[in-house]
Parts: structure tokens; sequence; C-alpha cells
């Protein structure tokens, strides 16, 4: 590992760590050294599967990795900003209470599983039980936004907070394939972008319309969406961008070459539903009598 | 007891979390490479064993024997060895006997006698044994009945069929696994083998001086042993004759699969779940010559309200192998990768309760329980994806590489590359 933490310069740049095949804990040790020095912003090069990135660093540290970070990525991060060029894999943002994760590519299963706070990006799709659970109290009310689409049980259990799936890389007309979107949700809501097959749905979520208290949330994250990542990707056979050339250096590229690119006007201006809960206490008469 | 280790554990992070990690990388267009990558990847993923088992399949390493079928065998003592060796020269022509070139590596302890025996099937003689002059010498036991009974060979007189040899060598291995005292036959196919102990993926690796095999598919795993004990021959892969199985997850179904595989002449011994996988693909796609897809459609079923939505033709496939293969339905959360010679097939189960990654770079396909392990070896790739629950990931020599029964384009492979239909991804 290489530390150049270019400390005197007139333009202080971020820190620099060279990852490697360093263990997750020395690395998270060695972050938790430099937040606690004052470090404000640390780039980390080179990085394969180093878990929990993020996870003890309690101040508005901004990380960029570079590479693919491990599981558990911002787990339990209360504050920290993390913008991952690379793909991330399972758990990101596990009970995430207040902060940022931006993903230039695809993450894996259990993203946002239980999160209580704070907001994360995906340009690409992510996989199975995304959003499980995930909670909200007065104030805090997490926020999750993904591009393309979600493996079975997006938002199984869900308590709070919001999610926003674009469905930016499905072919036109094609319906989300994740089965049991929002089974059993108590709380918070879903925003689809795109068709969704009722008869995939699992039990104890409805389907409405947007309203007119919907769209201001749900503007405000297509304009971020398209500002973080530049673009949307439109839909069309073969266009798979977030999740096909994924190397970490072109996982923040345009659009392929003959994809469409859409504006955030244009990804708003098609139609959205609204999953949410049935009722407050779903599965309240299974296991004993309604009294 | 006090865990010394534990309480001198300067982090504080005694909770592990932990599960099994499993690695697999095919060349199909057939080149061949050593086993350091294997290694690197899967110390990459140390985390996710525990360091009570590692294991590795290796396919195309044993080109001068190819014909022949190689026996790795792990002994408790000299005793066994012995029995063991009356057996198969009673059972075999043995052209090869030798131990099985070790290292010495610090975290590898324990170390069962390993010795590997290239042998032959005689011509078989009526009621399928060679030269009915006397029974087995060790154990004094019957033999079980050869799977898929023990027919005259479709060779004629002289020569043994490959079907009739591969049953053949399937009852014999059950038989030694199951009557020789301390001894284990833990690998049995012809041009491949396996190598597996009680350590971290990367010790066993280097114990058994991988980067010394070439092979054009090797597959790995890490142990983190949950439900069963750790011992040499509970490490993965699982193997009988050249089908080998990795697994992260665990099987509650497995009483119910090793009942249905007795009825075919497979009998468990190895004191781990993942046992009945080996023999079920056995079962599935050597002798029964199922598809992979079907394969797949047994061991990780679509939910009965899919089936139900197919179309009739396709219902009706499903809704048979339901009927006829239950019994080898895989219930609880996996994902595995099986191996034979010529293919490796990724699966997870139908609800993607464990992970796999699967990726692409040029003729090369890798299957992982994470990303960052493929990218340590293969920093740059074409495509990289997760897998879906029930769906292989399938790398073949004949066929490329396919998702489902789509054809993935890979920039490396001559032989058409057909657009991939767009579903999930």
């Amino acid at each position: 590992m290489s530390v150049s933490a270019f400390a005197g310069s007139a333009v202080p740049g971020p820190a620099r760590i060279t990852v490697g095949t360093l263990h997750y804990r020395e690395l998270n040790r060695r972050l938790k050294a430099m937040v606690d020095a004052g470090v404000e912003q640390i780039e980390l090069r080179g990085v394969f599967g180093q878990r929990y990135i993020g996870t003890n660093l309690r101040a508005p540290v901004r990380l960029t990795v570079y590479g693919t970070p491990g599981n558990d990525l911002g787990a339990f991060m209360d504050g920290p900003s993390i913008e991952v060029f690379g793909n991330a894999q399972d758990g990101l943002g596990n009970t995430m209470n207040s902060g940022r994760i931006v993903v230039h590519g695809d993450a894996g299963d259990l993203l946002g599983m239980s999160m209580r706070g704070g907001e994360i990006y995906v340009r690409g799709n992510v996989g199975y039980r995304c959003a499980i659970h995930m909670k909200e109290y007065e104030d805090m009310r997490p926020t999750v936004v993904v591009g393309g689409t979600a493996a079975d049980f997006f938002g199984e259990y869900m308590a709070g907070g919001r999610v926003v799936l674009l469905g930016l890389h499905l072919p036109p007309g094609a319906a989300h394939p994740g089965s049991f979107m929002g089974t059993g949700m108590h709380g918070g809501v879903i925003y689809v972008r795109g068709r969704v097959d009722r008869a995939r749905l699992g039990t104890g979520v409805a389907v409405r319309e947007m309203t007119d208290e919907d769209w201001p949330f749900v503007r405000q994250c297509v304009h971020e969406y398209v500002r973080l990542f530049g673009c949307g990707t439109a839909g069309a056979p073969g266009a798979d961008a977030g999740r096909r050339g994924t190397a970490a250096g072109e996982a923040g590229s345009p659009a392929p070459s003959g994809k469409k690119i859409l504006s955030a006007e244009e990804i708003l201006n098609s139609p959205f539903v609204v999953l949410c809960p049935q009722a407050l206490r779903p599965f309240a008469a299974l296991y004993a009598a309604r009294t | 007891m006090k865990d010394l280790e534990r309480a001198a554990n300067p982090f504080g992070d005694d909770k592990i979390l932990a599960n099994c990690g499993i690695f697999g990388m095919m060349n199909c267009d057939g080149r061949r490479s050593g086993g350091q990558d294997i290694i690197k990847a899967m110390a990459n993923m140390h985390d996710r064993g525990n360091g009570l088992g590692g294991g590795y399949a290796a396919y195309g390493i044993y080109p001068e024997h190819a014909e022949d079928y190689c026996l790795h065998i792990m002994f408790e003592s000299e005793d066994a060895r012995r029995h063991a060796e009356e057996f198969l020269h009673h059972w075999f022509q043995v052209a090869l006997t030798e131990p099985i070139p070790t290292r010495r590596v610090a975290g590898v302890l324990q170390v069962p006698l390993l010795w590997r025996y290239f042998v032959r099937v005689p011509s078989l003689e009526a009621g399928g044994r060679p030269g009915a002059d006397a029974g087995p010498s060790a154990g004094g036991a019957q033999p079980h009945e050869a799977p898929g009974a023990a027919g005259t060979g479709s060779e004629g007189a002289g020569g043994v069929s490959r079907p009739d040899a591969d049953d053949y060598v399937v009852a014999r291995v059950m038989e030694i696994n199951t009557t020789v005292d301390g001894a284990f036959v833990f690998s049995s196919g012809r041009n491949m083998g396996v190598f597996k102990g009680v350590g971290h993926a990367e010790d066993i690796g280097e114990f058994y001086r991988l980067d010394e095999y070439d092979a054009y598919l090797w597959t790995g795993h890490s142990r983190f042993p949950t439900n069963t004990q750790a011992w040499w021959g509970g490490a993965h892969p699982f193997s009988i004759l050249d089908w080998t199985v990795v697994h992260n997850g665990e099987l509650s179904s497995y009483g119910a699969n090793r009942a249905f595989l007795e009825m075919y002449g497979y009998y468990c011994s190895m004191h781990t779940d993942t046992e009945v996988l080996a023999y079920a693909v056995d079962l599935l796609m050597r002798r029964h010559q199922l598809p992979v897809q079907a394969m797949a459609a047994v061991l990780a079923a679509p939910l009965w309200q899919d089936i139900d939505r197919m179309p009739p033709q396709e219902r009706q496939n499903h809704t048979l192998l339901r009927q006829v293969y239950g019994g080898l339905l895989m219930n609880g959360p996996f994902a595995i990768v099986v191996a034979h010679g010529g293919e490796m097939v990724g699966l997870r189960d139908r609800i993607g309760l464990r992970p796999l990654v699967a990726a692409v770079r040029g003729s090369t396909l890798y299957l992982a329980s994470e990303e960052a392990p493929i990218r340590l070896v293969a920093p740059e790739l074409d495509a990289v994806w997760q897998a879906r629950g029930g769906v292989p990931v399938v790398g073949s020599l004949e066929r490329g590489i396919l998702e489902g029964s789509q054809p993935v384009p890979t920039s490396g492979l001559d032989r058409g590359q057909v657009a991939r239909a767009v579903g999930m991804h």
C-alpha cells in the first residue's frame, strides 16, 4: 500500500491509497486514522473486494473508489459520501444511517437492506432483495434510485423510505422481470418507470397511479440521476450498458454508440406507477386471529 | 475452553460473517493454464471461508493418461491403503500408482495419505466382474449393484463400452467408500482431478502444487462448514467420475435427495450435503442424458406459480421433470459450479439466496461468489453480470458460452456470435 496525502501543497488534492489485495481490516483502520486526522477527500485505487468500506467513518469525508469494493460497502455508514467507479457487490448500504453512495455500474444483492437514512444512486441494475426492510423515522427518510432494473423481492417488507426504479435498460414494452416486488410492504413507497406485471407481485402490495404529490420527488431524483451519470440510456434490444462493459474504466462512460440518450424530461415523460402498502399491518391475522 | 486467538483479536470483530466462496474459470477454446490464477482468486475470498476446507477440480491435467480413470484416494492408515490397493488390483488394471505430489504448507495439518491410481476397466465377464474366481479382498462385503445394471458392453466381447465402464467405476468407488475402512476415493474421472483438504483454499492449492498443473477448466471452493463436520473428505469439490460440484449454501432436502439417489446405486459417505449434488448431476446428465437446462430445471425448479403461467409445451415439460425427479429438487439456498469434461455450469437456487457472478473475457468464462476475485485475475472484462436464480450459465468446449439457452457473445471465440436476446439484463 502507498499513501500520498499531498500535505503542504497549495491546493490540497485528495489523499490516495493504492489498495490492491490489502486486507479490509488494515484498509479500514488506515481510513479511520486519516479521517481522524482531518483528511476530507480520499481516493482508493485498485480496490479488490475489501469489505465494510466507509462503515466506521463518522464524518462527511468523500471517498472515491476505483475497482470493485467488497460486500457491505457503507454498511451502518453515518455521514460519508462514496462514489464508486466500477460495480458494487452485495450488501451495499446495509443499515446505512446517513450519507450518500453513488455507483457508476451495477450493484449486487441486498442493496439498502434495512437502510435508515441517506441516499443511494446506482446507474445500472441491482440484484435480489434490494431495499428489503428499508425504514424511516421522522425526518430520517432513505432514498434509493436505480437506473436499470432489479431482481426478485425488490422492496420486500419495506417499512419506510422511497425507492425509484427507472427501467432504463429494458427493451421497449417489456415489464420489469423481477418477481415479488414490494411483497409484504407496510410502509414507504416504490416508484417504477415502465411496466409492472401485476401477476408477478407478491401479497400486501397495492399499485396506484402517480399523483401531484409524487412528482416533485421523482422529478428531483431523475434530474439528479442524469446529473450524476450524464445520461439515461434508452432501452433497445441489445442495450444493457449497465451490465455489459462494466469494466471500471468504462462504467462511467456515456451510452454505447448508437444508443439513444434520454434527457431527464424524456425519462420523466413516460409512464410511472406507484407501489405502496395495502395496509399498515398486512400480516396482522397470519398467526393470530384479529382482535 | 478459552479461545486465545479470539481474545487477542485486535480488531474486536469476533462475529464471523462468512459463507463459502466458489470460483470457476474455463477457457472455452481449450487453452490450458496453471493453477496460480485460481489460487489467487481463492485467496481474495479468504474471508468467505474459515480454514476448515478448501479444494479444486482441474480438467485436462493428465493428457498422457487421458483414457485412464484416475482415482485420487485419501487413506487414514497404511492398512487402509493396503486393503484398497488389493481391491484396486482385483477389479482394475492399474497402469500407474504414485503419491499425489504435495509440498509442506504451514496451514495444512493432519494430512492423510494421498495417492493416485491410473486404472483401466478390464473386459467384463458375466455378472460384471473381471475373473470370477474371487470376491473383493477388502472388507469382504458384496459389491453393490453397478448403477445402470452390469449389462454386456455394446462393443461386444473383449471391449468395454464407455457407459458400462463409467458405471463399473461408479460402483467400485461406492464400494470402496462404503466398505474399505479409512479409504475415501475423492476423484475418479479421466484426464481431470480433484484436490482438496482441510485448510484455507489458497493453502490447499499451494499444498497440492496446483501451479504445476495445466487445465482448461478450474473450479475452487473455500469452505465455511455450517451443519457438518470439517474433515478432508468433506471439503469440496464433491465428485463422481469427472463430475464435480462446488457449493455455497445448504441443502435442507439432503435426506430426500439421498434416499432418491440410493435407488440408483449412489451411497453417501462424505457426511456433507453437497455430496448429493455430485451424484444428482451424474445421474441426470450422464446416465439419463438430460441437457443442462433440464438438469437446472430439476435442481432449481421454477416455482409452481411460474410453471402455471408457461406456454403449454413448456409447462408440460417442467411438470414432467418435477414429477419424475421431484426427489432431486435441491431445497434451500445454494450457488454451485458444476463441471465435467468439456463443460462448466453455474447455477443459483431459484430465488437467488446465494450469490453468483458471471463474467466473460475473450473465450474465458468466470463464475464466482464475488466480482472482485474475477477482476483480480482478469482486470478487463467483456461482460460481467449476476446470474439469475435457476438460469444456468454454461461454458462449453463445443457450444461456447450460454446463459440459459441463449449464447453469450464472446470476443475470443470464432463460432458465430449470436446476438443475445435481452431479458433481465
